[in-house]
């Protein structure tokens, strides 16, 4: 045993400085470009800045535009939460039915949920379908299309975890008088926590990282979310790099924090699928 | 299963409402399966602001005969192709390696990882900066190194595969962990018995390890497969489809001709990406799911 730990250091040492260049540089210079004066940030050089502008830098893209980013972090918050809930209650729902109520209908609702995994959304037509709503260029009509194509993933997930709530439990409620509302909102929904948790961040993360979406289903400038920001900022700002960096490491933070407040079950969804295949 | 849970389920049916299926089935059905069809019909039409007119399959015959709308076809084929094959070779050494008795190994595991969270545009745009030909930071090293570094997104053999590496950067870190899930649920006994018959580590990956990773790289090949077909935003973000047509992909290429206003032929593209989809995941699920049975 001692020999394997002595032996796992020299590896261990190359794999962390291998890792630094290859996935720490490129933040780096996210960072220290977003730090630069514009003149400096002009060379693109990765080097630290001659002069820290990392306060006016934050404050100039803040402001731009009339407060375009603020505004945009306020379209992606809401964004990400209504259709975030939504997406989770709906797929509960329909997870927790196709588990407990086989039938003939399920091998057509597991062919209707690998579909919306695999089949690429058709984007003009969806166009002409919110058009014909009224829902083209609104944030509510976004929010349907980001809960239409997250619901597969949802249902996937809920689905199998209803499948280790012992029956007798929706048993025991019935006999004790409860319909099926409250049997599903007040006994089943609240033991799908852990789940739940795990389905609100990867989609949480996958919503507010999101760019071609809004970039059809929500075009202009008063409109923006946080990814277009960047396609915007970036044909106004391209001698400005220090700006545009600055942009591109405040939209890295809401992930990031994320992360680091929910590894554990951001792991646990991605890899739900690896075991069981 | 079905049948001998069968006289349980009659009786507690109507707890189990189908109405619970409306509300999801009602924005499923109207915002993603209506369009979907919908796709099959316009993609036979001319359509743009002056209305629809039915032209037969003349969008596909010009898929096949216009070089920078086939150009997109086969680069959407290597690109899925190519980031799929560097996600499962890179994400299960890596995996291998990260389960081994190393020092660091959460540090390596987060940093591997968390490029996955991070913005696809912006990590386009970072790159962009990087693989610029003179000013980049990546051939201003090989400079130091006495290698000319080439033009990663200006040469166009290049910049798709360019676009790629940046793809397999941004993801091999899901793809390791996926696989990690996999080592990890392998029990101890396998190697025990193995150790027991003198078996090496070569050994023990070749015939344990490797065989009982299959869920595991299943699950890789399909996710890794479907997200790089169907790959829009790091393309848009790096190339735009540039030099030229060179890194276009079907889907960059459904994009630019929606803003060019050839609406039919843009759904046109959203049917011949189904169908490649399809014609490389049908098969793939097939026998991926036939081997699991085999076992």
């Amino acid at each position: 045993m001692r020999r394997r730990r002595s032996t796992g250091v020299v590896p261990g040492l190359i794999a962390i400085v291998l890792s630094a260049v290859v996935f720490l540089v490129p933040f780096a210079f996210i960072v220290l470009t977003a730090s630069k004066t514009r003149a400096e940030s002009a060379l693109r050089e990765f080097s630290l800045p001659t002069q820290w502008a990392i306060v006016e830098n934050f404050m100039a893209v803040i402001e731009a535009r009339d407060y375009m980013l603020l505004l945009a972090f306020v379209n992606s918050t809401i964004l990400t939460v209504a259709s975030v809930s939504i997406m989770v209650v709906l797929a509960a729902m329909v997870g927790y039915v196709m588990q407990r109520r086989p039938s003939r209908l399920t091998p057509l609702l597991n062919a209707l949920v690998l579909a919306g995994l695999i089949i690429p959304p058709a984007v003009v037509p969806t166009i002409w379908v919110l058009q014909g709503l009224g829902l083209f260029r609104t944030l509510h009509g976004l929010i349907l299309i980001e809960v239409a194509y997250g619901l597969s993933f949802c249902v996937l997930l809920f689905r199998a975890f209803v499948a280790t709530i012992p029956r007798e439990l929706d048993e025991a409620a019935v006999i004790d008088g409860a319909g099926p509302v409250r049997l599903f909102f007040r006994v089943v929904f609240p033991l799908l926590r852990s789940v739940i948790v795990t389905a609100v961040i990867v989609q949480s993360v996958a919503v507010f990282n999101d760019f071609q979406n809004p970039l059809y289903f929500l075009p202009g400038d008063t409109n923006a979310t946080v990814q277009l920001t960047l396609y915007n900022f970036r044909s106004q700002y391209t001698t400005q790099w220090n700006l545009l960096f600055m942009d591109i490491l405040l939209i890295t933070i809401p992930p990031l924090i994320m992360y680091a407040f929910f590894n554990r079950q951001i792991v646990a969804g991605l890899t739900s699928g690896a075991v069981k295949g | 299963m079905t049948t001998t849970a069968l006289p349980r389920l009659r009786k507690s049916r109507s707890h189990y409402p189908l109405w619970f299926y409306l509300p999801a089935g009602a924005v499923y059905g109207v915002l993603f399966i209506v369009p979907t069809i919908a796709s099959f019909y316009f993609a036979f039409t001319r359509w743009n602001m002056s209305g629809t007119e039915f032209i037969g399959f003349e969008n596909f015959a010009l898929f096949f005969s216009e070089p920078y709308l086939f150009q997109g076809m086969v680069n959407t084929f290597i690109y899925g192709v190519l980031t799929s094959g560097l996600k499962v070779v890179l994400g299960l050494l890596l995996a291998v390696f990260l389960t081994s008795q190393i020092i660091a190994r959460g540090y390596l595991r987060s940093v591997i990882f968390f490029p996955t969270l991070v913005s696809t545009v912006g990590v386009g745009i970072t790159f962009t900066v990087l693989m610029d030909p003179e000013e980049g930071l990546i051939n201003r090293a090989l400079a130091v190194l006495g290698v000319a570094g080439p033009g990663w997104l200006t040469d166009p053999d290049l910049a798709l595969i360019s676009v790629a590496l940046v793809d397999v950067w941004k993801g091999v870190g899901l793809a390791t962990l996926i696989y990690i899930a996999g080592v990890v649920a392998i029990p101890q006994e396998f190697f025990e018995a193995a150790k027991v018959d003198g078996a090496s580590a070569y050994q023990n990956l070749r015939h344990i390890t490797l065989p009982l990773l299959r869920p595991a790289t299943a699950t890789v090949i399909v996710l890794s497969l479907i997200g790089g077909l169907r790959s829009f935003d790091l393309i848009w973000a790096m190339t735009q489809g540039g030099p030229g047509f060179t890194s276009d992909v079907v889907a960059s290429v459904i994009f630019k001709q929606y803003q060019a206003g050839f609406w039919g032929l843009s759904s046109a593209g959203n049917v011949v990406l189904f169908l490649l989809v399809a014609a490389l995941m049908v098969p793939l699920y097939w026998k991926l799911n036939r081997k699991e049975v085999e076992q």
